[in-house]
């Protein structure tokens, strides 16, 4: 029996340091590639507006940077203090990125970030424009790593179950790093990312703009940003595509809730907008949606590029006897069956183990193989415990689709009007840029919220339900770091926006300060 | 030696260099414990500030490192310790958290709470920081009261299947009741206090800092001395627990001490490690114009600790004892990942080199110029 206060607490613990921590990494990873661009014009043409440019940014970089240090290091930890048994049953691969990110990623953006904000002047220009593009792969070099960790947990490959040592371990490291859903969750992210930190750099530019100060500075930050801001949206749409097709392949519950889809379809249609029915069960006969605009086909393009192709529901994945390329899916009743004997053949093999007695291992272990596709599925008791919470999992989809889209028209008007040289007369730009920053932030965390709420119950797909993967701490020690939490991380983030806030006030340096010297 | 036993006993090598560069790297941690002391005016506190302020994410980053490395190589352990001491852990973690804003945000602006708060929140994670990390640190020697059962996983109608569960309620809290272990804390504390005296007398070019930092170097050296080397001696005294022949854990009588014997060049690190740290601190207080003691004391304390971390894993010691049931005792053969995973790694591990030697490229880079009151910001 779970002790659901203490997992939900840990749940939540969790998702509010990475939600915190998603709030500062976007905008690192892209204001770290524009600061980079501008930086890299300073050298190229010596032209100390460039120089002044970069300046400003980076102050504002070095800002956001320190918060999402503070908030990134709970998380690393949280692994082993929130979710004990997951750091045993797949620490053998889940550990390695992260060490790997350590001695790769995270040495070389502290050690270049230090020459970044305190070489200028003290080192050449040349050895401080590799400084701040090495932070700037530091940053990115990170993402992936951790986002390759993250990749795993939705779609695990690369690993054998070891009855010995009961965990699973790595056995094809090429194959974790290059799993496609690996490669595209750190395009998707990263391209994303930019165009996160392009709103944030066009709506403080924006801002410059309606207050008629620093127009130059204004008008030559929004062309890059931009620019950079519209092509990592083309990028985000095209392995946002690729994203789709994986899901369809690796979890299909996820994209049964993304489109609240209880029964299974050929030629499904995309739902656009619409209003989920709360109430909703997978055993009911209620309509799973109160309200909806339906695009005849996508669904199924999406899911398996084919536009009359079958994408199962909630209830014919719960039900099974829908044909995969695997066979015929079984039902979660069935998988749970299944996950018990994988389960019961482990103790047995345990059992045998311990009184050496080989030829019983070998017969416990031969059951424990045929099951353990099964294996996690044997922590569960009811089948809709494999649900997710499908409206948040809707709504989430469609406000990072809609917004996604919205960016890419916005970014193309922002672009026409720097072109034709007249986006400083355009006030009305001006507020919907400033109005745009949050919505990037929206659209993000949104994306975050479809991937791994909407991996739920499984802290790794299939294989580690959140329930077996806790530690045993007492609830009330979750709570009370939850609520440290959550006072500490809104605290320092109050204190971020106003130091923001007052640095975009104060502006970029003066002109003889920023000048070539 | 088989090839498992060489990976796990390399990579408990890398875990251990990687705590011992932490233990010097709190230098930093030290220098922010005396704001208050030596930074008694603006311009002084805004020295120490600026010359911590270029160090401080290594310390940080050598902290999350050393996590993901115990984490990727003995996942036993993380899962154990990080799961079952979790108020030492977090407490730690947040003063680490309040650190890392505060370098960016004390000097800025708007920064809501004000200069004084982020000034303290620099001191909480000077002094919390190293006593904490030390008394955690202190438990490899002293044990903590976890039961690990691999069998539990299996188990579907308990509590959660969870394999590693801590026997008291402190979670963590208890290892501070314990003398040895605050004594090595304290001792960590004084250390990382000696080494910022030593860094700011090399990093800053000011009589006065040079001078208060000669004055606290002396103070915070005699406190080192006094709870470091009676811990020694009880680590050395002390008996420990063993994987024998068998692979049964076992106690031995004078364990650490042995181990220093078996393996001779971890005693001979540790000599070297100890004399270095000495000759730093003595050198600097009886040469009133040396100011080059961090590069005998800093090294000094990478031997020192790496010698004794080496000595609470190797010769098949287990490395974190459990005081409660002494066969859940975590060893480098029963706690690491697999042959697989320890080789993939230390391919990568091959390129530590590499990265120290950009640090001490950089390092020296930004250091050429000593700070000083008229130094730019």
């Amino acid at each position: 029996m779970t002790d659901f206060v203490l997992l939900d607490w840990s749940r939540a613990q969790f998702a509010l340091t990475a939600i915190y921590h998603w709030l500062f990494v976007p905008l690192t990873l892209g204001l770290g590639v524009i600061m980079s661009i501008m930086e890299t014009l300073y050298v190229k043409t010596n032209d100390p507006k460039w120089r002044r440019t970069t300046r400003f940014w980076m102050k504002i970089f070095g800002i956001n940077f320190a918060i999402g240090v503070a908030t990134g290091i709970i998380l690393e930890f949280e692994f082993g203090t929130n979710w004990s048994n997951y750091s045993w049953f797949v620490g053998d691969i889940f550990g390695a990125p992260l060490a790997i990110e350590g001695i790769f990623a995270f040495f070389m953006e502290a050690t270049f970030i230090a020459v970044m904000f305190f070489g200028w002047d003290k080192v050449s220009k040349r050895f401080h424009l590799a400084s701040t593009w090495l932070t700037t792969a530091g940053a990115t070099l990170s993402a992936l790593w951790i986002l390759v960790a993250n990749a795993w947990m939705q779609h695990p490959v690369g690993m054998e179950f070891n009855p010995s040592t009961v965990r699973n371990e790595m056995v094809d490291f090429f194959s974790i790093v290059f799993s496609p859903v690996a490669v595209n969750k750190f395009l998707h992210t990263v391209f994303s990312s930019w165009m996160l930190a392009a709103a944030v750099v066009t709506g403080i530019s924006s801002w410059y703009l309606l207050k008629k100060r620093e127009t130059t500075f204004a008008l030559d930050s929004i062309k890059i940003a931009a620019i950079m801001g519209l092509a990592g949206l083309a990028l985000t749409l095209f392995t946002g595509d690729k994203s789709a097709f994986h899901v369809a392949s690796s979890q299909p519950m996820k994209l049964a809730a993304m489109e609240s889809l209880y029964n299974g379809q050929k030629s499904a249609g995309l739902t656009a907008i619409g209003i989920v029915n709360y109430e909703k069960k997978h055993n009911d006969n209620s309509p799973p949606m109160s309200w909806e605009i339906t695009i005849p086909k996508i669904l199924s393009l999406l899911a398996s590029h084919d536009l009359d192709g079958f994408v199962p529901g909630i209830c014919d994945i719960i039900n099974g006897g829908y044909q995969t390329k695997d066979g015929v899916e079984l039902s979660v009743s069935e998988k749970i069956r299944r996950g018990k004997l994988a389960l019961a053949a482990l103790a047995d093999y345990r059992k045998a183990a311990g009184a050496n007695d080989t030829a019983a291992m070998q017969e416990s272990r031969t059951r424990l193989d045929t099951h353990f596709k099964y294996f996690g599925y044997g922590y569960f008791n009811t089948p809709d415990e494999v649900v997710p919470n499908v409206p948040l999992i809707f709504y989430s989809f469609r406000i990072m689709v809609i917004l996604g889209l919205y960016f890419i028209g916005f970014f193309i008007v922002t672009l026409v009007c720097i072109f034709k040289k007249n986006f400083h007369e355009k006030r009305g730009m001006h507020w919907i840029a400033i109005f745009s920053v949050p919505a990037a932030y929206i659209a993000s965390q949104a994306g975050w919220i479809v991937a791994e709420v909407g991996r739920q119950p499984w802290a790794i797909q299939d294989i580690l339900p959140v329930n077996a993967a806790v530690s045993a701490i007492p609830s009330s020690s979750v709570k009370i770091t939850f609520f440290i939490f959550l006072t500490l991380f809104s605290v320092l983030l109050l204190a971020e926006l106003r130091i923001l806030s007052k640095q975009i006030q104060l502006g970029p340096e003066p002109e003889e300060t920023g000048a070539e010297k | 030696m088989d090839t498992l036993r060489f990976y796990q006993e390399y990579w408990w090598f890398l875990v251990s260099l990687l705590g011992a560069l932490l233990a010097f790297m709190l230098f930093v941690q030290g220098g922010q414990s005396l704001l208050y002391s030596i930074g008694k005016t603006e311009s002084r506190l805004d020295m120490l500030l600026r010359s911590l302020s270029k160090k401080w994410e290594l310390t940080f980053t050598t902290l999350v490192t050393f996590g993901g490395a115990f984490f990727a190589s003995f996942p036993l352990f993380y899962s154990t310790s990080f799961g079952g001491a979790y108020w030492v852990w977090m407490l730690i973690l947040f003063s680490f958290v309040v650190q890392a804003v505060s370098y960016e945000y004390i000097s800025k602006k708007g920064n809501l709470l004000g200069r004084n708060s982020y000034r303290a929140f620099l001191f909480a994670n000077g002094l919390l920081g190293p006593l904490l990390l030390g008394a955690a640190i202190s438990t490899l020697f002293t044990g903590a009261e976890f039961v690990v059962n691999k069998e539990n996983l299996t188990e579907t109608v308990a509590f959660a299947p969870i394999i590693s569960t801590w026997k008291n309620p402190w979670h963590g809290l208890e290892a501070l009741a314990n003398f040895w272990n605050c004594a090595f804390g304290i001792a960590v504390f004084f250390l990382a206090r000696s080494l910022a005296c030593l860094y700011f007398i090399n990093n800053i070019a000011d009589d006065e800092i040079r001078a208060d930092s000669r004055r606290f170097l002396c103070l915070n050296a005699a406190g080192f001395l006094l709870f470091f080397l009676p811990w020694l001696v009880f680590l050395l005294l002390k008996s420990g627990f063993a994987a024998n022949a068998a692979d049964v854990i076992v106690s031995e009588e004078y364990k650490y001490l042995n181990n220093f014997i078996a393996l001779p060049w971890t005693a001979a690190l540790l000599l070297i490690g100890v004399v270095l740290v000495l000759t730093g601190f003595a050198t600097t207080l009886f040469k009133p114009n040396f100011t080059k003691g961090i590069w005998f004391s800093g090294p000094g304390t990478v031997f020192a600790v790496l010698a004794i971390l080496l000595a609470a894993g190797l010769n098949n010691t287990a490395y974190y004892p459990s005081t409660v049931d002494m066969k859940s005792s975590l060893t480098l053969a029963n706690s690491s990942s697999s042959l697989f995973t320890l080789k993939t790694m230390s391919v990568v591990s091959l390129f530590i080199p590499f990265v120290l030697a950009y640090i001490s490229y950089v390092w020296r880079k930004l250091d050429k110029e000593k700070i000083s009151r008229e130094s730019p910001r």
